[in-house]
């Protein structure tokens, strides 16, 4: 058990870190999901399950998502962009 | 690093802000540029010498500045946190008499098994409406930022692709039903076991949006439009209120209503908590989809 | 004073995340990265909180069996309190980048920095006018 938590809290650490230096977007959304996703099982060892749901459906699910959107949505308006340029 | 960029940063960090307003006056005057109003003029062009000077040297030493800034604060967290009293020990002063009470005559008092739930809608039940509240301006004024943006119709063809992706479109048929049956699960179970209605609403909401990427909007949007969605979610709001006023006109005290709280334990009990669940997951399942469908096209 | 840091470990993780995310926040250029920045402060916040509240050998607090000696559960409110913060700072989230989609729109970038060239140059040119 104290080795399970051990591995999380260095994921945890690792996930967070990585999140903030990846130079890659798509690749920092995805990481931050994993780091969601880790967080949660930190709550289920925290006896707290309420915080667990909520965060893996909305961290990991909701928001990451949103941040996904935003970034196609960038990707569209630039690409618009370059064609009027053309 | 060199030391005459350190110092001409340090000279603007010393100033407070990056102020270019001096600078700007001395650039010569810009030519107008005729033509479209989708021209950027500032793009791709010599700003002017602070960029080179300032600004450039704040690049080159922001991984610099970063480290050391995270490094000092870890360092002084890390002595406040050794201060603090052993973590996880029963005799901290954060679990003092309140937390005896919430626990001991909770069940009692409230009806709830799960005590969070206990806790957060009929102790604390005003702070959970003000929290739906802030759900519900933040809806707004997503939606006021991004409904306007008009001719931004979502592209055919992509749509199509997405749509045609089998391994999507059949893992959604396992999944979704499957998803949305469980938040319905833990918003009515909220007061017996881990959920309610903040978790149950989240997960209906992913289900729902893993719907709408996998088979479109075209059957969710009979179901959820901006006229349905502003109906459902003023109700929900409206029936939390007007249930949480019978407390705030009687000064807290809570007088007999109908609604006992029962024998804990049933799905029926715990008073107002099961009623209260179902508003506020109804109001965070409708604000995640109407975030995902503004984010996605435009509109709800 | 290792020995207490080991001890109060998840503390310590909560409160390096915590600097992690702050020094993303205040110093990184992309929006995008900023968002993600504020959000890694915020669960950092929400576990440390959690980690007030729980107390070694109980067990979550759903009074299974009748039981309501509070020597048996962790403590329920800091659980409570987290989450509803969970919620807000979704929907906090999700009103930033309403806000970044928006400023991308107009200033066709995502450096903070030049964002703030550009509109500073436009207030200039309305005040020539």
């Amino acid at each position: 058990m104290d080795l399970f938590e051990l591995c999380l809290l260095g994921l945890l650490v690792v996930c967070g870190i990585s999140t903030c230096l990846s130079r890659n977007l798509l690749a920092a959304l995805v990481i931050f999901m994993a780091y969601s996703v880790i967080m949660s099982i930190v709550w289920v060892l925290l006896q707290a399950p309420d915080l667990a749901i909520t965060e893996a459906a909305v961290g990991a699910g909701v928001s990451s998502v949103l941040l996904f959107l935003t970034l196609k949505k960038i990707r569209d308006i630039r690409k618009k962009d370059q064609d009027e340029k053309k | 690093m060199k030391r005459s960029d350190l110092k001409s940063w340090l000279k603007t960090w010393d100033a407070g802000e990056f102020d270019f307003t001096a600078e700007m006056g001395k650039t010569e005057p810009e030519k107008e540029h005729p033509g479209s109003a989708s021209e950027h003029p500032w793009k791709r062009r010599p700003v002017n010498r602070l960029e080179e000077g300032e600004i450039w040297a704040f690049r080159r030493i922001y991984p610099v500045a970063a480290a050391l800034l995270c490094a000092v604060m870890i360092g002084f967290l890390l002595l406040t946190v050794e201060k603090l009293p052993p973590f996880g020990r029963a005799d901290n002063p954060a679990h003092n008499q309140v937390m005896e009470r919430y626990v001991e005559k909770g069940m009692e008092e409230t009806g709830a098994v799960n005590a969070v739930a206990g806790v957060i809608l009929d102790y604390r039940a005003f702070d959970t409406l003000g929290e739906s509240h802030v759900l519900y301006t933040a809806a707004t004024a997503v939606f006021i930022l991004l409904l306007s943006l008009r001719g931004q119709k979502e592209p055919e063809a992509e749509k199509r692709i997405m749509q045609m992706d089998p391994l999507l479109r059949s893992t959604a048929r396992i999944v979704v039903p499957l998803v949305i049956v469980y938040g319905i699960y833990g918003i009515l179970n909220g007061h017996l076991g881990p959920g309610g209605g903040f978790s149950g609403g989240a997960v209906i909401g992913g289900g729902l949006i893993l719907y709408a990427t996998a088979f479109g909007f075209e059957k969710l949007e009979k179901l959820l439009n901006l006229r349905t969605f502003r109906i459902i979610v003023l109700c929900a709001l409206c029936f939390y209120s007007g249930a949480k006023c019978y407390s705030f006109f009687c000064g807290a005290n809570h007088l007999q209503t109908i609604f006992t709280t029962g024998v804990p334990g049933r799905i029926f009990s715990a008073g107002l908590i099961l009623p209260l669940n179902v508003a506020v997951g109804i109001v965070v399942a409708c604000t995640m989809y109407g975030f995902y469908s503004v984010f996605q096209r435009g509109r709800i | 004073m290792l020995q207490g840091l080991w001890n109060s470990r998840i503390p310590c993780v909560s409160v390096i995340l915590f600097a992690v995310g702050f020094s993303t926040l205040l110093l990184h250029r992309n929006l995008l990265k900023k968002i993600i920045g504020l959000n890694i402060m915020d669960t950092a916040t929400y576990l440390f909180l959690t980690s007030i509240g729980y107390i070694q050998g109980r067990t979550a607090p759903i009074l299974a069996d009748g039981i309501t000696d509070a020597k048996c559960y962790v403590n329920p409110l800091p659980a409570g309190l987290v989450l509803t913060g969970i919620v807000v700072s979704v929907s906090v989230t999700a009103l930033m980048l309403a806000l970044t989609v928006r400023l991308y729109q107009r200033y066709h970038t995502l450096d903070l920095d030049e964002i703030y060239m550009a509109a500073r140059r436009e207030e200039n040119r309305e005040d020539r006018t």
